[in-house]
């Protein structure tokens, strides 16, 4: 075990834990704005992969380019969920609105499982291959071009959400929806905004995902239960907090893959989340 | 507040009346001696898995409709219950039916260990750490050498039928009287819990756990008392079903369809409410099944389309579930003045 090794994994896990922050900071925006846990954000993500991979596949458009595309589609898929399912289910039992998202997780699933079969597909010949060198580590461009795009959207959602005048719409129908009403935010037109941006993060991470990793059916489940640790460990509804968490679950899930054993890496990004919840329950930056 | 107290008040349970108590007994009748007119044995699958999934949402009724607490992997407690019983059996000989009660026992143990640091966690936190724990036994399991690793237990065959060993190769009607016998009781014990002090306890807990505590109801303790309940209910389905099939791996018995499932049968049925499962699995099993044989059930999922959809459709239209059809009144005697 040298050094070299440790600091591979270092950098593996923080270019993952980028993309982990994203993922999350779309459901952190969600969970914010109408206390929502999209239980159907690891389909989500699926669907933007396979977006990606179809216009890739159909029409010969390389995943870099296609990003804006699968973003408007998922941004467009997330109003969809606002005006046909979120919509009714506002006012219901938290034990509702979980069963609800929960019940469009199965179904998105399985309709890709239906209409794609469950095999494992990845998009051939992207633009961007090969790795870098960098001393002695070995960086995947497609990786390191991931991340630092999902940083950037990061950067751009926050900037978004606290500097412009939609963002600062959003973050008062977070806090007081009613109060919001009262100083004419429509809190419905917000909600689908909200969607539609919370998804069009995912849009981003898929698309850049598609670059290099497997697609398939199932996708979305690990990286939406990571997407869930990262948001309570960050603290419900902050979104800065999901920078953190997420790398700090990236680090995790390579250093202790390394370390230990790598086919437990639920497990100890399990054990962190139970710590963290057990001991902070409000998250690292919570503000619930 | 003042709705819910009212809402607690008329449970309907607690005054029965006495038609549906004759429509009950007549049901229970007429499931005693269905086996007799010489049903085949696709009849008697599909009452088995209506009998197993009605426990098996049963239980999950417990933790989530009266102390609602939303575990999204229970199906961790239904995979220890079987790998409890093939274990046992085919390492020591221990008959099923005392390993049924290892399983009980390991699954209250471990509902222990997880609800002492987790059921202090409220709502989303406890639904995710729960769906993070059902894949964590899936994964372990996945790769514990003793209990098979990912091939899983191929159950020692007996010869002949055996009653001891819980095993019938030439009919299925035993493991129908075993099924309906369990499932008897698991209502009986459940709609007895609902009208105890326990149940309006944790019902108490579920509409306002402040209120509760003000009461001087330990509201954590009880809900880790419904947990162990709940997992103790699960376990023995799993054993039941491990006999059934006689092979099971960890991507059968810990699979998240499980979880699932339980899921689904009690909100289309009606949650928090005893009769909830009952109604759900009957009508969503014969579905499953009859899907599964006109549409095939071979990696087209078809089955899974109709569960989501359904789960949404409930969620939007009748949070309350089917039972809420039934008037209330029905399920209730009229108070006497």
């Amino acid at each position: 075990m040298t050094s070299e090794i440790i600091l591979q994994a270092i950098v593996t896990g923080l270019m993952m834990g980028l993309i982990y922050a994203l993922i999350a900071a779309g459901l952190s925006l969600i969970f914010g704005l109408m206390e929502i846990v999209n239980f159907a954000h690891g389909e989500h993500l699926m669907l933007s992969m396979f977006s990606s991979f179809w216009l890739w596949s159909l029409f010969g458009l390389d995943p870099l380019f296609s990003i804006p595309i699968t973003i408007l589609l998922l941004a467009f898929c997330g109003i969809l969920t606002h005006y046909f399912l979120i919509r009714y289910i506002l006012r219901a039992k938290m034990l509702i609105q979980i069963c609800a998202t929960f019940g469009l997780s199965i179904f998105i699933r399985s309709i890709a499982q239906l209409l794609w079969t469950p095999d494992f597909r990845n998009v051939d010949k992207p633009l961007l291959e090969g790795r870098i060198e960098v001393g002695s580590v070995f960086i995947g461009q497609p990786q390191l071009f991931a991340s630092l795009v999902c940083l950037l959207a990061f950067i751009g959602l926050y900037l978004f959400v606290t500097k412009t005048e939609t963002g600062l719409a959003l973050q008062a129908t977070a806090q007081d929806r009613h109060a919001a009403e009262v100083l004419g935010i429509p809190s419905n037109k917000m909600f689908a905004i909200g969607w539609a941006i919370g998804l069009g993060c995912v849009g981003v991470a898929g698309g850049m995902m598609a670059n290099y990793f497997f697609i398939f059916t199932d996708v979305g489940i690990n990286f939406a239960l990571f997407a869930f640790v990262a948001v309570a460990l960050g603290g419900f509804g902050s979104i800065i907090g999901c920078l953190y968490a997420g790398v700090i679950i990236g680090l995790v899930e390579s250093l202790g893959g390394l370390l230990i054993d790598p086919s437990f890496k639920l497990l100890y990004v399990f054990v962190i989340y139970l710590l963290v919840v057990i001991y902070k329950p409000q998250g690292l930056f919570g503000r619930y | 507040m003042e709705s819910k107290l009212i809402a607690a008040k008329s449970e309907p349970l607690w005054n029965t009346n006495n038609k549906v108590i004759s429509i009950v007994c007549a049901l229970v009748v007429l499931l005693f001696t269905l086996p007799l007119f010489g049903l085949n044995s696709f009849y008697l699958h599909l009452f088995i898995m209506i009998f197993m999934h009605a426990v098996m949402a049963q239980s999950w009724n417990v933790i989530a409709g009266f102390s609602g607490q939303i575990s999204l992997g229970h199906g961790a407690f239904f995979g220890i219950g079987a790998y409890a019983t093939s274990f046992f059996y085919m390492q020591y000989g221990i008959t099923p039916w005392i390993s049924i009660f290892f399983g009980m026992f390991i699954s209250g143990i471990f509902a222990i260990l997880i609800g002492i640091p987790m059921l202090r966690l409220s709502g989303h936190y406890f639904a995710i750490a729960t769906l993070l724990i059902g894949i964590s036994f899936q994964v372990v399991f996945q790769r514990w050498d003793l209990v098979g690793a990912a091939s899983g237990l191929w159950v020692t065959m007996t010869p002949e039928d055996s009653w001891i060993a819980l095993q019938f190769h030439s009919s299925k009607v035993p493991y129908y009287y075993v099924f309906l016998i369990f499932f008897l009781i698991t209502f009986f014990v459940v709609w007895l819990l609902s009208r105890s002090k326990l149940g309006y306890r944790l019902r108490a807990v579920r509409d306002d756990p402040q209120a509760a505590l003000s009461l001087c109801i330990n509201v954590s303790n009880y809900k880790i008392i419904a947990y162990v309940i709940s997992a103790m209910i699960m376990a023995p389905m799993g054993s039941l079903f491990a006999q059934y099939i006689l092979i099971i791996d960890p991507d059968r018995v810990f699979n998240i369809e499980i979880s699932i499932i339980v899921l689904l049968i009690t909100v289309l049925g009606g949650i928090g409410n005893v009769w909830g499962p009952i109604i759900g699995a009957s009508i969503l099993i014969p579905i499953s099944e009859y899907s599964r044989i006109y549409l095939g059930g071979t990696g087209g999922a078809v089955d899974l389309i109709f569960y989501g959809l359904i789960l949404m459709i409930i969620c939007i239209f009748r949070p309350n579930g089917l039972i809420s059809f039934i008037p209330k009144d029905i399920l209730e005697r009229k108070k006497q003045r």
